[in-house]
């Protein structure tokens, strides 16, 4: 006798479409003001993005890993946390990491090679972000466990991209998040490449959201150019993080830029590919939506977009203004009390 | 005073310190309902029921959580199973707990405690008799301390949970049940980096830790009478105790450093180079090593071959003074 003992479905969730569309009942509870801070947030990512690619070709940064076309994956989940809550971010969220509170005059000083960047303000919740791949997960599900035998009431975001999901850490995250119920969301950027190697190539498994079903917890994939998606997803995760459920969120996106700027993606991927994911653009989508509901128009826009630049060029001079820490400084924080 | 074995003495350790620091939370496999595979958290279930927890068999992912768990106040110890698991965490040791508190410029530290068993002698299968303290040593950021007696086992796991920073805490698994010792009832610590003096003497000095500190003493009384040895037990290997190593050599002008652990890049040569830097002119011998081979440490059968005993370091003793 052969008998069904489990299955398995993953949902994917969709509500701004390209048209500017949404459905009207998956629609999370999010005011007409919310949805204009999200949509700066998202301007102010990709303008600090864009700046911070420039400044990189001129000699003026490290190397950097874009954020572009991934604006809503990084905002919506971002967005959604509550001032309680913390982010482990990976190299791949910095607007993430602005909107939770992170000086941009700081971030750009870490992309620049900068330590003193890394350090956190006392009163944000962020931790400093992880260059290794799938590795900080397993740092945030210990912090939520933790959050969870203090008995606090917040949860913890990771992020991470496609080709985390082949690590052995990101893996033994989701299982330790099942086992112990910590109050953790993995954020899955499902952004297509691990720098040249598709997902196709990455896993047979069909979705990424599917890595979670063995670990015992629960699987989501949401349209990640879709703020509204991604926002709902944050939000239903954060709740179900505080019952000590876990999500895993797949974020199915796109990066439109190279993986970072040492990085030259014409040599693994086509133009028309490229092209396609950005008729998908997702500050387009919020964009077309706003008009249609008359709340946005072009004066708007153009204001909006000034307003951006002058947020980044101000970070940018702060930034540059940053004297250089004296030699002592590299052998403070090694041990508590540095090293002779 | 109570008279206890390592086990015994690195449990009460836990018990006492768990009382008094109710941050303190214990993990890994096997650590709760089974006490540990060589009993070391025996009974701590019991008396901490939500403070011991058995996690799932992954290295990587309870050093992870531990680094998580240390960020968000708390104070864990982990336990490895065995020394060959621990590599499975390596990359969590090396590139974030000894890294946390530099990346984030102090605004997280990790103060956590990894404990394994180390070394050989115990007839047990592969990656179940190796010493991987150099790999740990080379890498700033964390500390490593190897007790070599019940007494100072106790009072060094102490001073490790009370430490701001990762401190790893090797326990030589052949000293567990091997030896016992008068131990205070009470708590009581030895502060990290400082080395003990197992004997005093003029002629020679012979510096060891771990597991080797016995046939040290061995070798010392097989020459008794005849070669006025110095014994030095490093117990913390991260920081070095440079200062009473050198003291010691500016007094007796010779030097015998024995080990377990391979040869190539083994504590013996940190400690050789320190000495020609800071004491060379004092020397009279050259320098001896008494170190395991540059070899895959063999399965139980031929393992005596390998390990470091008191005829060896004796030998080294009497070349050193033949001179």
């Amino acid at each position: 006798m052969i008998k069904k003992i489990q299955s398995f479905t993953i949902e994917r969730i969709e509500i701004l479409n390209e048209k500017g569309e949404v459905d009207k009942k998956l629609f999370p509870k999010l005011s007409d003001k919310q949805v204009l801070e999200i949509y700066r947030w998202m301007c102010i990512t990709r303008i600090f993005d864009a700046k911070a690619v420039n400044l990189q070709r001129t000699g003026r940064l490290g190397t950097y890993a874009s954020m572009l076309g991934q604006e809503a994956t990084i905002i919506g989940s971002a967005y959604a946390l509550r001032k309680q809550d913390w982010l482990f971010p990976s190299f791949r969220y910095s607007g993430g990491m602005l909107l939770r509170g992170i000086p941009m005059d700081k971030l750009y000083s870490y992309w620049g090679g900068d330590e003193r960047g890394a350090k956190p303000p006392e009163n944000v919740n962020v931790f400093p972000l992880c260059i290794t791949v799938g590795e900080q997960p397993l740092h945030a599900t210990g912090f939520a466990w933790g959050l969870k035998l203090k008995k606090q009431n917040a949860v913890v975001l990771t992020d991470f991209g496609d080709g985390a999901t082949s690590t052995g850490d990101l893996n033994e995250a989701l299982n330790f998040a099942g086992v112990f119920q910590a109050p953790v969301i993995f954020l899955c950027q499902n952004n297509q490449y691990a720098i040249s190697l598709p997902v196709r190539k990455q896993t047979a498994a069909k979705t990424l959201a599917q890595k979670a079903i063995a670990a015992g917890i629960k699987g989501v994939q949401v349209d990640g150019n879709d703020i509204f998606a991604v926002y709902k997803a944050t939000q239903d995760a954060i709740a179900d993080a505080l019952k000590g459920r876990p999500t895993f969120i797949e974020a199915y996106t796109y990066r439109i830029s190279d993986h970072t700027t040492s990085d030259d993606a014409a040599k693994y991927r086509n133009e028309k590919e490229v092209k396609e994911w950005q008729k998908k653009d997702p500050l387009q989508r919020v964009k077309i939506y706003l008009e249609k509901k008359k709340l946005w128009n072009e004066k708007k826009e153009t204001e909006l977009q000034k307003e951006c630049e002058a947020i980044v060029d101000k970070a940018v001079k702060s930034y540059e203004a940053i004297p250089r820490a004296p030699r002592e400084d590299i052998f403070k924080y090694t041990i508590a009390g540095g090293v002779a | 005073m109570t008279v206890l074995n390592m086990v015994e003495a690195i449990n009460l350790a836990l018990k006492q310190e768990m009382k008094k620091n109710k941050e303190i939370i214990i993990l890994g496999e096997d650590v709760g309902i089974d006490g540990g595979v060589f009993r070391v958290t025996e009974g701590l279930l019991k008396l901490y029921p939500g403070r011991v927890f058995d996690t799932p068999l992954a290295e990587s992912a309870i050093v992870g959580t531990s680094i998580g768990l240390a960020c968000a106040g708390f104070k864990p110890v982990a336990e490895i199973q065995f020394e060959g698991f621990m590599l499975c965490a390596f990359d969590q040791i090396v590139n974030h707990a000894a890294r946390i508190r530099n990346r984030s410029r102090g605004r997280f530290t990790c103060p956590m405690v990894i404990r394994s068993p180390i070394g050989g002698g115990i007839k047990a299968l592969e990656h179940h008799s190796d010493s991987p303290e150099t790999y740990y040593i080379h890498t700033p950021g964390i500390k490593v301390v190897i007790p070599s007696t019940p007494y100072d086992a106790k009072g060094l796991m102490i001073s490790a949970m009370r430490d701001p920073d990762p401190v790893i805490f090797f326990e030589p698994k052949r000293l567990y049940r091997a030896i016992k010792q008068e131990v205070p009832d009470k708590e009581y610590n030895i502060p990290l980096g400082k080395a003990r003096m197992v004997q005093e003497g003029t002629d020679v000095t012979v510096i060891s830790y771990g597991a080797t500190v016995r046939e040290c003493e061995q070798a010392a009384e097989l020459l008794k009478g005849h070669v006025s040895i110095e014994i030095i037990d490093l117990r913390t290997l991260s920081p070095l105790d440079t200062e009473t190593i050198i003291k010691s050599v500016k007094k007796t002008g010779r030097v015998v450093i024995a080990h377990e652990a391979q040869r190539t890049l083994g504590m013996a040569a940190e400690i050789a180079t320190r000495i020609q830097e800071q004491a060379l002119l004092y020397l009279k011998a050259p320098i001896e090593r008494v170190t395991g081979y540059d070899i895959i440490v063999p399965l139980p059968k031929l393992e005596d071959y390998y390990f470091v005993d008191e005829k060896r370091i004796a030998e080294a003793i009497e070349k050193v003074m033949n001179f």
